[in-house]
């Protein structure tokens, strides 16, 4: 497995896309914070662009990569090699070198102009660990779909569709169930709506360490009594860890039982 | 005898004084002769000096010994006393740094007369009550008081004016350790009072910094409060009030104006005034009031309004806040003009889709329109509504919505094309560059 993924990741090293990946977090990074040079006030702008884009890129480099070692897939499924460890090491290279042009890409201008004397590190520490999170799932989602559609197109259809589901759809809908059930206490059900979703949770964790959490008012008040608290990080932290290791299960189940 | 020897009015015999006429005079020649040996400059008339190794060392004695217009001058020192009451026109200056220390035994000083001059004094340690409102200076029932220069720590309540007309307050320091409402007080109170100035004063950590309650024509000025548990300054049933020039910082919440009518508020800053019930001002029940030149700065909401007509809104600040302007309803007749909004992330919140209000050339830093004519108005109407606050505002717990793409797409769409924000709601004509 660890060859495999040595193979992928030096792959992926070598290629065009991981680079320019981390040229765009390098210039998101250093424009930011040349704008304005307030780190913390580059955390908020960062989470933004990081719970939209992170999935996004995600979901499609996870299904374009798939499809196109498609032929190095089957040519290792030829050699004695255990079917879960060729897809696990895929995966794993593709992921890891998202994260890296991702922590490399921000942390490096972000470290240059202060980081660690700045109170914004933890802040700053949780968007990376939250985007780290949402590379991971959404890799692990898009080679999903990639394994069960052969065909290209409705495979890059799907993954569109499941990122747009959950970055603006899902918060459509959730919008609409508040607004109806409006007349109902709806505090623990938002709570469970915004668990539920990673990019929504992403966005709740950071933005409730951030100071603009005072504008949540009362609802607020409950997030912050549940996320605040250890045990409501950890849920999150545990909800996080099941999204990322549920489609990694389901991949390994369906690499075992695939008919190439 | 001690006590008499720093009593120089030779008119009058000290209180109560027994002596035959001849025996006095004689008596107090000589005193007179001894004192100026002792201490020269006690001779002026109508002057009585107080310190710790002094003849008189309470201020409670020199009152007494004190006739109407005397002046107490009191020396450097501690003084451990509590209730004195000053029951005729005085002056009572401090000469260094002269501490009166109530032991938290209940009120301190209590001004129950006329013309009564407070200046420098430093009051510490108030009695908390639950039941009395005990404060570190109390004014009764008096006219022409001067309160300056006085340093108060330790507190439950400040200065409390009950009752009291054409006073002023000036340049005081009020620092309290106000943990809890329930258990603390104001840092100056006016209750029931007439023109008053109140100016120069800093007030900090108490529960509300100054409060107003049916007192009429009173100017507040340059004063700083800050840090306080409730509010910076409130208005209860007060009218004919004016504030200028006075900074609001970090407060529970910056200033209340309760049911009170022709208030102005100028030039005054509110900032940080952040927290989850937090505003910069509120305005409830107010008619006919003007704000104007007012910065609002980094608060949760910059002005909450309620039931308040007849507003004028002009050349204010609202920079960096959650919500700028946040109506509640009721609000009628009101306008904004020349105001800047920079930067909040609401700029107005409605609660309902009927407006009577007029917005007018503002500067709206979210503008995105165009100036052909180069008039310096753009020619495109703003309208400062988001969807996403209107939302909001019928339905609280959206907000956990906050900052995601679905917002910032329908708030786009409703930008386009409204729907459900007031049709009427616009700023015709946006200003292209800061107004002020």
């Amino acid at each position: 497995m660890f060859k495999i993924l040595k193979y992928s990741f030096y792959d992926l090293m070598r290629s065009r896309w991981s680079y320019v990946y981390f040229i765009f977090y390098l210039a998101l990074g250093f424009m930011l914070l040349f704008l304005n040079n307030d780190l913390s006030k580059a955390v908020i702008t960062l989470m933004n662009v990081i719970i939209v884009l992170v999935p996004l890129i995600a979901t499609i480099f996870g299904v374009m990569y798939f499809y196109n070692s498609r032929e190095f897939t089957q040519l290792l499924l030829a050699q004695p090699l255990k079917r879960t460890q060729i897809f696990l090491g895929q995966y794993f290279g593709v992921a890891g070198s998202l994260c890296l042009s991702l922590v490399l890409g921000l942390g490096i201008p972000f470290v240059f102009y202060g980081l660690f004397k700045s109170s914004a590190i933890w802040d700053f520490g949780l968007l990376l660990v939250t985007g780290g999170f949402l590379t991971l799932i959404f890799t692990a989602l898009s080679f999903n779909i990639a394994l069960s559609n052969a065909n290209k197109i409705k495979g890059f259809g799907y993954a569109v569709l499941l990122w747009l589901f959950l970055a603006v759809i899902y918060d459509g809908l959730f919008l609409l169930s508040l607004i109806l059930f409006e007349a109902y206490p709806l505090d623990n059900f938002s709570l469970a709506g915004t668990l539920l979703n990673p990019i929504d949770l992403s966005r709740t964790l950071i933005l409730l360490k951030l100071d603009i959490s005072a504008l949540l008012g009362y609802t607020g008040a409950v997030f912050k009594q549940f996320f605040g608290t250890e045990a409501g990080l950890l849920i999150s932290l545990g909800v996080l860890l099941l999204w990322t290791g549920l489609p990694i299960w389901w991949l390994t189940r369906q690499a075992r039982r695939k008919d190439f | 005898m001690a006590k008499r020897l720093t009593y120089l009015r030779p008119r009058v015999a000290p209180h109560g004084s027994t002596f035959p006429d001849a025996a006095g005079a004689l008596s107090l020649i000589l005193l007179l002769t001894l004192c100026l040996t002792w201490v020269p400059a006690l001779a002026q008339p109508g002057t009585i000096r107080v310190c710790p190794d002094c003849g008189v060392s309470s201020l409670r004695e020199a009152i007494a010994l004190a006739t109407a217009h005397d002046t107490l001058l009191i020396g450097a020192g501690t003084y451990r006393e509590s209730e004195i009451a000053i029951d005729k026109p005085l002056t009572l200056i401090a000469e260094g740094r002269a501490v009166i220390d109530g032991e938290k035994k209940g009120e301190v000083i209590t001004i129950e007369a006329d013309s009564v001059t407070i200046d420098g004094l430093e009051v510490r340690n108030v009695g908390v009550s639950y039941t009395r409102d005990n404060a570190a200076i109390r004014v009764v029932n008096s006219r022409a008081f001067t309160i300056r220069n006085v340093v108060m720590e330790g507190l439950f309540f400040g200065i409390y004016l009950e009752k009291s007309r054409e006073g002023l307050v000036e340049d005081n320091t009020i620092r309290g350790e106000a943990e809890e409402e329930f258990n603390s007080g104001n840092g100056i109170q006016l209750w029931y009072c007439k023109d008053v100035v109140v100016t120069g004063n800093i007030v900090k950590r108490v529960r509300d910094g100054i409060y107003l309650e049916f007192s009429d024509r009173i100017l507040i000025e340059n004063n700083t409060s800050a840090d306080n548990i409730r509010y910076g300054l409130h208005f209860m049933f007060s009218n004919d009030d004016q504030y200028r020039n006075n900074r609001f910082e970090n407060n529970g919440a910056g200033v209340a104006v309760m049911f009170s009518k022709h208030i102005e508020m100028h030039s005054n800053t509110f900032r940080k005034n952040w927290g989850t019930a937090s505003f910069g001002l509120l305005l409830k029940e107010i008619n006919d009031a003007e704000i104007t030149g007012n910065t609002f700065e980094e608060n949760t909401v910059g002005i909450s309004i309620e039931g308040s007509n007849r507003i004028a809104y002009r050349g204010n600040v609202f920079a960096n806040n959650g919500w700028a302007i946040k109506v509640r309803g009721a609000c009628y007749a009101n306008t904004f003009s020349g105001n800047d909004f920079l930067h909040n992330a609401f700029d107005v919140s409605y609660n309902s889709n009927v407006n009577d209000n007029v917005f007018r050339g503002n500067f709206w830093s979210d503008y995105a329109g165009y100036d052909l004519d180069r008039d310096g108005r753009g020619d495109v109407p703003y309208r400062p509504v988001k969807l996403f606050s209107y939302i909001v505002n019928r339905t609280p717990e959206t907000i956990v919505l906050l900052r995601s793409l679905f917002m910032d797409l329908i708030d786009f769409s409703e930008k386009v094309s409204p729907v459900f924000t007031p049709d009427n709601l616009v700023d015709p004509y946006p200003k292209m560059k800061r107004n002020l």
